[in-house]
């Protein structure tokens, strides 16, 4: 009997111990404190440091530098001949939203209705996502989860406004612990002329003569200023008069930051026309404009730049738009977008090519994009962009301690991530690909 | 976001726009005239890196009437040759695509029935598909046209050259021999393409995958029977014998028995593959290559013994149920267990950087530099039955060659040349000088529409665009997913 306890209690230590080094959202070590040292240390915030330290204390970037003692009771980490940068952040992914983008049951990406402003992404995150250890795995600490943000794991029809999109970090046990920022920007979806559409009640597809697609594009532009204007007003009664004589409204309450400027439209658009008008309208409407898509931004670069419209790029990894576009439009739009002076950061638009972010942004480099401009469009231009570089992007003395270690360029193929810590945690790299890849490793040869 | 394989005509992770940029009027087509006929070309000062027998720095290859001639590290020019200084710079064999869907004019899938046999994909090339040139703009200089994935047993298929410029007979790989999709799982069974009202097409599981495949094969080799039996009757001199009724259903399968044509199988999961695998021993063909194959890792000592190829995605997973368990550790898991390996695109855009999604399996799994490369090269000619001709450099290969600037194997490299049977088929200086002559035509030419137009506007449609008013450019955005649920791959 007594073996069998013992037995049990072994089994017992195994599982448990399994379960602590397997969960994805593990931060497998209560807080404390961590010194990298003999690292080359790429802040962002000023040149490399060659033979650096740096000191994580209570999740922040305690201190960094060449000449940093490494304090009594810390965790040393002796990074000598790795590589120290700020994790990568992915500014619009589905983390969280959606699983198997094929199984209906497992995404939660887009609502149905053309005005969703009351819904949040991080609402719908689901910590226990797969994707979420998988992504960081590969160097992306921190991402936003973008409702109605299309991509391969998008999900299907879209509607005007999408929802308020959350920033959070790839890791902890609940949404909580994840949380950045639950609300950084509004989802807009910008309306197309769409003349070939389908049909899913008869199965085919639809040509409509452009005028007529023309004027539902300008009743549903019209029908988001209408939405907007009502929004507006509540903005402004909002605060005036007693509880009893004000009807709550969770959706235009929702707008009222959007229509006062303070919280960024992020406006879905892809061609230069589509690019045009909604520029046009956000001006008009004075909210405050973040690009997302931007196939042919470079068509509308000086427009961008003299507004101060930045950027988030659809993958470089894509075919051009139009049949006779050069064949590297999308890769060589980042270079000629920098020279123009407009910002941009690279999005991957996706789950289960989140992890190709570093990949997108060193073949903009191929095609002429200057390095340090690569690496800021993964790391710190997405955090000016969205307003979270107060806390992240770059390493600095009191930022969130987001960190990757590597044996090289974040960018290149190659390159593995060594260490990871979010928010000054040290976190796992363990993930669904790497068990089953272990496990199968370990197949012993079939039976005859 | 379910996407009918009907709809998906042509197949790119931009969806849609592959149709649409059918249907749009083709202003121009860039390289309508193939390059000249080989002549003799020396590349010299490269780091080349011959696949077959490692790699030569400061290397140089002659190319005679369109083969190698020669590699070394120092070849002395011909007077007649024409000289590619290729310093700092690396050669390797053009990359070989064993999944691909470009060049197919219209849709990849016969999908109304389960066995489509009888269609072919080399009938519906399209030599204007503007793919052909991006791809080869990535390096790419064969690629494996294949029918979709809608069938249990598909159409037949193609390997073709990206001679871009050159008519659609001109394309497929003289020689090679013909291939015929099947497809397991998901896509057959049509678990992602209900269509509301209509009953569903048979097979709607694993099972009744296999059973169509094994009562289509018991069919073919009944059929083949009456065919053997006829042809030993003539043989005989009997005159009176009658001639079976020919079933172009089934030949491309008696194909198959007879080893004349590879069967390419698209596949996900472990037990669809064991499944094959067992049909196939037990009608007595063999599966060339297996497609996909994102659980092959779980079963690759089974693959191995076969004998069969294996032809995988670099790090696509969960689109759907069964890419769930899919893992970038596939392809070097499969290769340490003695399969032979390759990395494929089914996707226009993905067969771009071929060479880079090669290169993530040194990261997954620790491939050296040339078991990387091989992947995309060697790999897939052996698969296609044309290692002889293509995959490596070796002397008496056709002169199938790529230049980059840097290791091809890094996310920084850049295609500088692709040739074909020695000619150069890509050159990016001159795709970019180019560019602005062909911008200015493009404006003569809508200028001259337009004003075409302006004189004799009664003859306008209704419906059609007024003179001046923006060409409608509409883009539907569908979700990627549709390129991978719209049963092309």
């Amino acid at each position: 009997m007594k073996g069998v306890k013992i037995a049990l209690r072994v089994v017992l230590a195994f599982v448990a111990a399994f379960c602590i080094s397997h969960n994805p959202s593990a931060q497998s070590q209560p807080s404390s404190s961590y010194a990298i040292t003999h690292a080359k240390i790429f802040t962002l915030a000023g040149a490399p440091i060659e033979d650096g330290t740096l000191v994580i204390r209570d999740g922040k970037v305690a201190a960094v530098g060449a000449n940093v003692e490494v304090p009594p009771g810390a965790q040393v980490i002796d990074a000598k001949g790795l590589q120290v940068y700020p994790g990568l952040f992915d500014p619009i992914t589905q983390m969280g939203l959606s699983e198997i983008s094929a199984v209906n049951a497992t995404v939660d990406t887009s609502e149905t209705g053309a005005f969703n402003p009351d819904v949040v992404a991080a609402t719908a995150v689901s910590p226990s996502s797969e994707h979420i250890p998988v992504t960081r795995a590969a160097g992306i600490t921190e991402v936003l989860a973008v409702p109605d943000s299309g991509g391969f794991d998008g999900g299907g029809s879209r509607g005007v406004i999408g929802g308020q999109a959350s920033a959070i970090h790839l890791a902890g046990w609940t949404i909580n612990d994840m949380l950045i920022k639950k609300t950084v920007a509004m989802v807009v979806v910008w309306p197309e002329i769409r003349t070939r559409t389908f049909d899913f009640a008869t199965f085919s597809r639809r040509e409509k003569p452009f005028g007529e697609a023309k004027q539902e594009y300008e009743k549903q532009v019209n029908e988001l200023a209408d939405y907007l204007e009502a929004a507006r007003h509540y903005a402004q009664a909002m605060g005036h008069g007693g509880p009893s004589d004000f009807q709550r409204d969770v959706k235009l309450e929702a707008l009222a930051p959007v229509v006062r400027g303070q919280l960024p439209a992020l406006v879905f658009a892809d061609s230069a026309r589509d690019i045009r008008n909604a520029v046009e309208f956000c001006e008009k409407q004075k909210l405050k404009m973040i690009l997302a898509g931007g196939e042919e931004a470079y068509k509308v670069k000086d427009l961008l730049r003299s507004k101060g419209i930045p950027v988030i790029l659809r993958p470089t990894l894509s075919l051009p738009p139009e049949e006779d576009d050069p064949y590297d439009r999308l890769l060589s739009q980042p270079a000629e977008l920098a020279s123009a002076g407009v910002k941009f950061a690279f999005g991957s638009f996706d789950n289960s090519f989140a992890r190709r972010l570093g990949q997108q942004a060193a073949n903009a480099v191929a095609y002429g994009l200057p390095y340090d401009q690569a690496l800021k469009a993964v790391t710190v231009y997405p955090a000016e962009i969205f307003g979270l570089a107060d806390q992240l992007g770059t390493i600095e003395t009191g930022k969130v301690a987001d960190i990757i270690v590597t044996n090289g360029d974040p960018l290149e193929l190659t390159t593995e991530v060594k260490y990871l810590f979010i928010k000054g945690q040290r976190t796992s790299l363990d993930n669904r690909h790497l068990r089953l890849y272990e496990k199968y490793l370990n197949r012993p040869k079939p039976g005859n | 976001m379910k996407f009918p394989s009907a709809l998906v005509v042509k197949r790119s992770r931009s969806g849609l726009l592959g149709l649409l940029a059918i249907l749009a009027l083709p202003l121009l087509v860039r390289g309508a005239n193939p390059p000249d006929a080989p002549t003799v070309i020396l590349i010299e000062n490269a780091t080349i890196l011959t696949v077959s027998h490692g790699s030569i720095e400061h290397g140089s290859i002659l190319i005679r009437n369109g083969k190698i001639a020669e590699v070394g590290a120092s070849i002395i020019a011909p007077k007649d040759a024409q000289v590619f200084d290729a310093a700092g710079q690396y050669v390797i064999p053009g990359i070989i695509d064993c999944h691909s869907h470009i060049a197919v004019d219209g849709s990849v899938n016969e999908g109304s029935i389960s066995v489509s046999s009888m269609v072919n994909i080399a009938d519906v090339l399209n030599p204007d598909d503007i793919d052909i040139y991006r791809d080869l703009a990535g390096g790419v200089t064969v690629a494996n046209v294949l029918h979709g994935s809608a069938n249990s047993i598909g159409g037949q298929t193609v390997v073709i050259k990206l001679r871009w410029g050159q008519p659609a007979s001109k394309l497929p790989f003289e020689g090679a021999v013909p291939g015929i999709k099947f497809a397991l799982g998901e896509n057959p069974k049509r678990s992602n393409f209900s269509i509301p009202g209509q009953t569903p097409r048979y097979p709607a599981t694993r099972m009744g995958v296999e059973e169509t495949i094994r009562t289509t094969f018991a069919e073919a080799r009944d059929y083949k029977k009456t065919w053997d039996d006829y042809d030993k009757r003539v043989a005989s001199g009997d005159k009176n014998a009658i001639p079976p009724r020919r079933d172009l259903r089934l030949d491309p399968l008696v194909e198959v028995l007879e080893g004349k044509r590879y069967v390419h199988a698209h596949c996900y999961r472990e037990d669809e593959i064991l499944m094959l695998l067992r049909v196939a021993k037990e009608f007595g063909f063999k599966v060339r290559t297996l497609q996909h194959v994102l659980e092959g890792y779980k079963v690759a000592d089974e693959i191995a013994a076969a004998g069969t190829g294996a032809s995988t995605f670099s790090d696509w997973w969960a689109y759907k149920v069964e890419a769930y368990d899919a893992i970038p550790y596939n392809a070097a898991l499969m290769t340490r267990r003695g399969v032979i390996v390759s990395i494929n695109s089914d996707d226009a855009e993905e067969a771009t950087h071929l060479n880079q999604e090669a290169a993530k399996t040194m990261k997954y799994g620790g491939l050296t530099h040339d078991e990387a490369l091989k992947l995309v090269t060697l790999n897939p000619a052996m698969q296609l039955g044309i290692d002889k001709r293509v995959g490596s450099i070796d002397v008496g290969k056709d002169a199938d060659l790529v230049i980059y600037n840097h290791d091809p194997l890094s996310a920084y490299a850049v295609v500088q040349k692709t040739l074909i049977d020695g000619r150069v088929y890509f050159d990016r200086q001159r795709d970019i000088a180019e560019r602005e002559p062909r911008e200015k035509e493009k404006k003569a030419l809508m200028e001259k529409e337009k004003k075409a137009e302006e004189k004799k506007p009664a003859e306008r449609k209704p419906g059609e665009k007024k003179p001046g008013e923006e060409k409608p450019k509409d883009k539907p955005k569908p979700p990627q997913a549709s390129a991978v649920l719209g049963g092309a791959q």
